[in-house]
């Protein structure tokens, strides 16, 4: 085989040493296919180097024991990460009692559907059981902040909408609170009703379409259909009142994009009562199931020091115990003035967590009975001409309702120079928009805090000493949605 | 806390000043202080790490900031949350361009581990004392730092390694 030009020149963030002994090692030893098909080991360092430059993400994968650092072993390991002052860490204390040569380190995605999109864990395992564990993401980074920076303020939302696909509303409240918050106008209180109104049925789609994908991940295939049905459901009611099942773009700086349309109490109503009836047939159906909760119960434990220190927000955090609601703690919108309950768990392992998303489905369609109940008249968006374009009857009328818009259009919004962040509770933690006005009609700078990318951190601990199997049932109550985590 | 900030004078916490913007305080500090003042915002009770970020500064340069705090090019910016005091503060600290450096936090909070590396991905921010300073969502030889502002947008390079020879 002649050597491609490829070979001579490996990439400059691989690691070319590690590479040259691991193939040097197999190319030594013939592999079982050789042995079988009676041939000649293939497999060379010019090949290994081949393949390790073509899909080789260098440091960022997770590297042999003996290269990574202390610290970073401890990482992986999954050990007790913040030590206490003049406590030193040694590596003996990590050791895990299986030789480098015995244990064997294995992709888990990138592309599978358990890994909920794109995520990459790679985990080192010793026959069955998961000894170090590295997610290696970035797989569908867009560069949706640089992006960002390009839109005006009132296109922002086509934008963050885009992040947590399953979760698009509070992207969007993210981004508007914010910008709200710079602007420092208030909103009409029909628009914040129709804000949580949607946030919370939003809440509602979101986990449902967790249990489906849950169930698939531990074998309750039929739950993959159902969560599937009733989440289009709450779907079908988000297409009625923005026109799109997914990434709305409705909530907008100033209000929403509409009001609600006629009927809408009714779809609300029957959504309300429809849920509820089905959530008591998938609790027959799951809760008491035996196989689901050897599947779930002690599996993946996380204490609660340790979510707090690695920023774990949601679900995730509830199950260790702290009863943390933005709802509840850090209320935006109108959430005192609902009644709700905060769900708590106890272990922090899959099952509280299960119990958790699955009793805040009942929560969000009794806080959304009560919106239902509630809802305010009046104007669905501020009034400011600077901030809301003029309703399209005008612009045939008046002339300065015709420059407004005009304005509006093709110049954007001022927004005052400053930085603000409003976090908002999203169906996976502490979701919020952090952005830096310079006084133009685009942000200078908008950051998302997601809370899949820190609660992703959680893996390795969670994961350490668990089966594959249960690595899967943790990724899959980890509830990472990839858009969000790469943005 | 409200009442003492709206006194005139500004406030010092740790000996670093502390503002109120949009409704949430803020306090800036210089990079030899940062570490300082994280840890003892860890002692007050900050224990969850919101999020670390940064800002380019290179086309924005007069923006509002304390006395006694000099405008950087890069800024890095952390989140914090006191779970106990329901209470949140924001770390603002200024980075030189010649020297994009500062302390790593990942010992008083791991949790920060991902979003430095994420700060270092994006602005070229290098945290020192991080246990894996490598790049966390562009491909591992990316060339630049993206959100930086004088990266320049539009511009496609070869996304696909064996593609390049």
């Amino acid at each position: 085989m002649t050597e491609p030009p490829a070979v001579t020149d490996p990439s400059p963030g691989a690691e070319p040493s590690a590479d040259d002994t691991a193939s040097a090692h197999r190319a030594a030893k013939p592999s079982l296919l050789d042995r079988l098909l009676g041939r000649a080991p293939t497999s060379s360092t010019a090949m290994d180097l081949m393949l390790q430059a073509k899909t080789g993400e260098g440091s960022q994968e997770l590297e042999p024991r003996h290269e990574s650092s202390l610290t970073q072993y401890g990482m992986e390991t999954g050990s007790r990460l913040a030590l206490a002052e003049g406590v030193s860490l040694d590596r003996g204390d990590l050791d895990v009692e299986v030789p480098e040569d015995e244990s064997m380190i294995l992709n888990l995605g990138p592309s599978h559907p358990s890994t909920h999109g794109v995520l990459r864990v790679m985990v080192e395992i010793d026959g069955e059981t998961v000894l170090r564990t590295k997610p290696v993401i970035g797989y569908l980074h867009t560069g949706m902040e640089k992006t960002a920076e390009e839109l005006m303020f009132h296109q922002g939302c086509t934008n963050v909408t885009r992040m947590d696909y399953l979760s698009p509303f509070f992207n969007e409240l993210g981004f508007c609170l914010s910008v709200e918050k710079l602007l420092d106008i208030e909103i009409p209180p029909r628009a914040v009703w129709i804000r949580m109104l949607m946030c919370e049925l939003n809440r509602v789609s979101s986990h449902l379409l967790w249990l489906a994908t849950n169930g698939a991940d531990i074998g309750a295939l039929n739950m993959l259909v159902y969560g599937w049905r009733e989440r289009e459901m709450v779907l079908a009611f988000f297409e009625k009142v923005t026109g799109l099942r997914m990434n709305h773009n409705y909530f907008r700086p100033g209000g929403v994009a509409a009001d609600l349309p006629d009927g809408w109490r009714d779809d609300v109503t029957a959504l309300c009562e429809a849920i509820p009836l089905r959530m008591d047939e998938y609790d027959e159906l799951l809760t008491g199931q035996p196989i689901l909760q050897k599947r779930l119960v002690g599996v993946g434990p996380l204490d609660a020091d340790t979510a707090i220190s690695l920023g774990i927000t949601g679900p995730l955090l509830r199950s260790t115990g702290v009863a943390w609601d933005l709802r509840r703690d850090n209320p935006y919108l109108a959430y005192d003035e609902v009644d709700f309950d905060v769900i708590v768990g106890t272990n922090g392992d899959c099952w509280d967590r299960y119990a958790i998303r699955f009793n805040e489905i009942r929560e969000s369609i009794h806080i959304v009975s009560q919106i239902a109940d509630k809802m305010p008249s009046g104007d669905f968006r501020t009034q400011d001409k600077k901030v809301t374009p003029p309703p399209r009857g005008r612009i045939d009328e008046s002339m300065e309702a015709l420059i407004h818009h005009f304005k509006l259009y093709t110049e954007g919004f001022r927004v005052p120079p400053g930085e603000a962040y409003v976090p908002v509770e999203s169906p996976r933690g502490e979701s919020g928009c952090y952005i830096v006005s310079d006084g133009s009609s685009r942000p200078y700078r908008m950051h998302m805090r997601s809370a899949s990318f820190s609660n992703l951190q959680a893996m390795a601990p969670m994961a350490r000493g668990s089966l594959i199997a249960d690595a899967i049932a943790i990724v899959s109550t980890i509830d990472p949605v990839l858009g969000d985590v790469d943005r | 806390m409200t009442e003492e900030l709206a006194s005139a004078e500004p406030r010092l916490l740790h000996g670093c000043p502390l503002v109120e913007s949009a409704g949430s305080y803020v306090v800036h500090c210089n990079r030899g202080s940062y570490y300082e003042l994280c840890a003892n915002l860890r002692t007050d009770g900050y224990a969850m790490p919101v999020g670390v970020t940064g800002v380019d500064y290179l086309t924005h340069p007069g923006r509002d900031l304390p006395d006694g705090i000099d405008a950087e090019r890069f800024e890095v910016v952390v989140e914090l949350l006191s779970l106990v005091a329901h209470k949140r503060i924001r770390v603002r600290c200024q980075v030189p361009e010649s020297d994009p450096t500062v302390p790593s936090l990942f010992e008083l909070w791991p949790g920060t581990e991902a979003h430095e590396r994420e700060t270092y991905d994006m602005f070229g921010v290098v945290f020192e004392g991080h246990p894996d300073m490598s790049r966390i969502l562009m491909p591992d030889d990316w060339e630049g730092h993206p959100l930086r502002k004088d990266y320049e947008t539009g511009e496609i390079p070869v996304q696909f390694k064996e593609a390049r020879r």
